[in-house]
């Protein structure tokens, strides 16, 4: 009886395996290729507005409400020990190193990773790929490189918008709902914020933001099929990413600030 | 001899257990035209991936202009990539580009032509398919489907490329439209001195475009020889094939309704 399930278990292992392999490959193909020359430009700025500046109302809307949901949360929680002061600084370190940078990359996973798991997927099944390859085109270089390199410098971009948005949001509830004073507020934020509490959280998004556009692009680039083919490749994207992002999150936690 | 530009030796592609090519001896010479016929889901579109590189057969020797391409590093494939130009069998226009910029790709991103001069270069070669230049604004997605086909013909030959291959140029136009083609093809083989490698099941267009003919059955090449003597192959399936007959060695897995 546990024969079949070791067996299972053992061919899930591999297959596993399999795919991580092939994951890395793919990325380290794509980082060699994106080194050497010609960098198309245009590529990269049109994929760093599409992952970036449309990705701003998403992220806004993500950021202000935790932020208010933080403050509220800390102030029910501090009352009890009279540590209400406490408040600005829980939720600036909170957003910084944590909420801001998970939330704003799980969004932009759900947004761009599956957008671009849907576009290169759709090239590959109608052969778009196959004629870039034939038009001397490395679809690495023209597809993969730029999206990636967008994806790592974007996303801290938006992470760090995110974080200001997030302080206003908690800002905004400390003052009007929580009665505090405002400019007691803002000095209690910047008190005790260190550098290292924003800048770990924006080296955090740089890597949220290859891991998603590598997702989308290894995904998408791998597709097989028609339609149903590229519908598996957009949820795999975000799915992957999704979960490469909880993971990573705890280990550069700990590479950042376990002592 | 001259050495041929194109040359396969056993070329054989299987996915997973269904064999599809099974031991190519093809040889194409400078300047000529090849045409390829046989039956749908033959393996004619396999090959020319192939020889492309899209493909990896799994054994065999493929080489172009004498040099072998089969284990050749991604440089170095793109060095022999430039010397071909593709129509694919179902377009691949990239959709997110207006179809002048779809014909000017080649040009601008492999021969660092001038947006602009490349953007005339695409005009001219939209013309010679019957496309104006008010077409040249359109997204491939707002075109008809002879017209999509005409656009990836303009497109793969934009760059005036050594070798080219067409993959059925002809399916899904109109008869007249056809024969502008077909002219088209000529004319490239004849003014550029390409070599041409086309697919097609449209006889008149075999006849009229290419030099030799080779038939393509059950994995391998049963009959090659001149256009001339299509007609005297003295090949039953070659003879059932361009007449078009239901009865004959070539049986079709189809069941009676
Ligand atoms: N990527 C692929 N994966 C698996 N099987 C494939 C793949 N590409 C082609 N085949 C199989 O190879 C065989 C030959 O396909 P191919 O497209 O070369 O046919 P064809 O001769 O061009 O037919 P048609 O005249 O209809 O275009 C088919 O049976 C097809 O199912
Ligand atoms: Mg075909």
């Amino acid at each position: 009886m546990s024969i079949p399930l070791i067996t299972t278990l053992g061919r899930m292992t591999l297959a596993f395996l399999a795919t991580i392999g092939a994951v890395t490959a793919f990325a380290g193909h794509a980082v060699r290729r994106a080194v050497l020359p010609p960098y198309y430009h245009r590529q990269i700025l049109h994929q760093m507005l599409e992952i970036g500046y449309y990705s701003l109302p998403v992220i806004g809307f993500t950021a202000i409400f935790t932020g208010m949901v933080l403050a509220l949360q800390s102030y029910t929680g501090f009352a009890r020990f009279s540590a209400e002061s406490a408040i600005p600084n829980v939720v600036v370190v909170s957003l910084t190193r944590e909420l801001g940078p998970v939330l704003a990359s799980l969004m932009v996973a759900g947004r761009v990773g599956a957008a671009m798991a849907a576009e290169i997927g759709t090239m590959r099944v109608t052969e778009q790929i196959d004629a870039l390859t034939t038009l001397s085109t490395d679809p690495f270089k023209y597809l993969v490189a730029p999206r990636l390199i967008a994806g790592t410098l974007t996303m801290p971009l938006l992470v760090l918008v995110s974080d200001i948005i997030g302080v206003l949001g908690g800002f905004l509830v400390g003052v009007y709902k929580l009665d505090f004073n405002d400019a007691a507020y803002l000095r209690n934020t910047m008190d005790f914020l260190q550098f290292q509490d924003v800048f770990s959280g924006l080296v955090k998004a740089a890597v949220f933001g290859f891991l998603i556009t590598l997702m989308g692009c290894y995904h998408g680039y791998t597709s097989k099929g028609g339609a149903q083919g590229v519908g598996m490749a957009t949820t795999n994207a975000v799915v992957s990413a999704s979960i490469l992002i909880f993971t990573f999150n705890y280990f550069l936690t700990e590479a950042f600030f376990a002592r | 001899m001259a050495p041929s530009k194109i040359s396969l030796r056993g070329v054989t592609k299987s996915f997973g257990s269904k064999k599809v090519l099974q031991g190519i001896d093809l040889d194409v010479a400078h300047a000529e035209s090849m045409v390829i016929i046989g039956g749908s889901g033959t393996g004619k579109s396999v090959l020319l991936k192939c020889i492309l590189g899209l493909m990896r057969p799994d054994l065999g020797s493929i080489a172009i202009d004498g040099e072998e391409t089969t284990k050749l590093s991604d440089n170095a494939r793109q060095r022999v990539m430039r010397k071909f130009g593709m129509l694919f069998q179902g377009g691949a226009l990239f959709d997110s580009l207006r179809v002048w910029e779809n014909v000017a790709f080649g040009p601008i991103q492999s021969d660092g032509m001038a947006p602009a001069k490349a953007r005339d270069v695409a005009i001219a070669k939209l013309g010679a398919v019957g496309l104006g230049p008010e077409i040249g604004e359109l997204f491939p997605s707002e075109l008809s489907g002879g017209m999509q086909k005409r656009v990836a013909l303009a497109r793969a030959i934009a760059r005036e490329p050594e070798i080219i291959f067409f993959d059925e140029p002809t399916t899904g136009l109109d008869p007249i439209m056809a024969d502008v083609i077909n002219d088209l093809i000529v004319k490239c083989v004849s003014d550029l001195g390409a070599t041409a490698v086309s697919i097609t099941h449209d006889m008149a267009s075999a006849r009229k475009i290419g030099h030799r003919i080779a038939m393509l059955y059950e994995g391998q090449l049963i009959w090659q020889g001149p256009v001339a003597d299509i007609d005297r192959s003295g090949n039953a399936h070659v003879e059932q094939f361009i007449h078009g007959r239901a009865e004959g060695p070539i049986r079709m897995q189809v069941r009676r309704l």
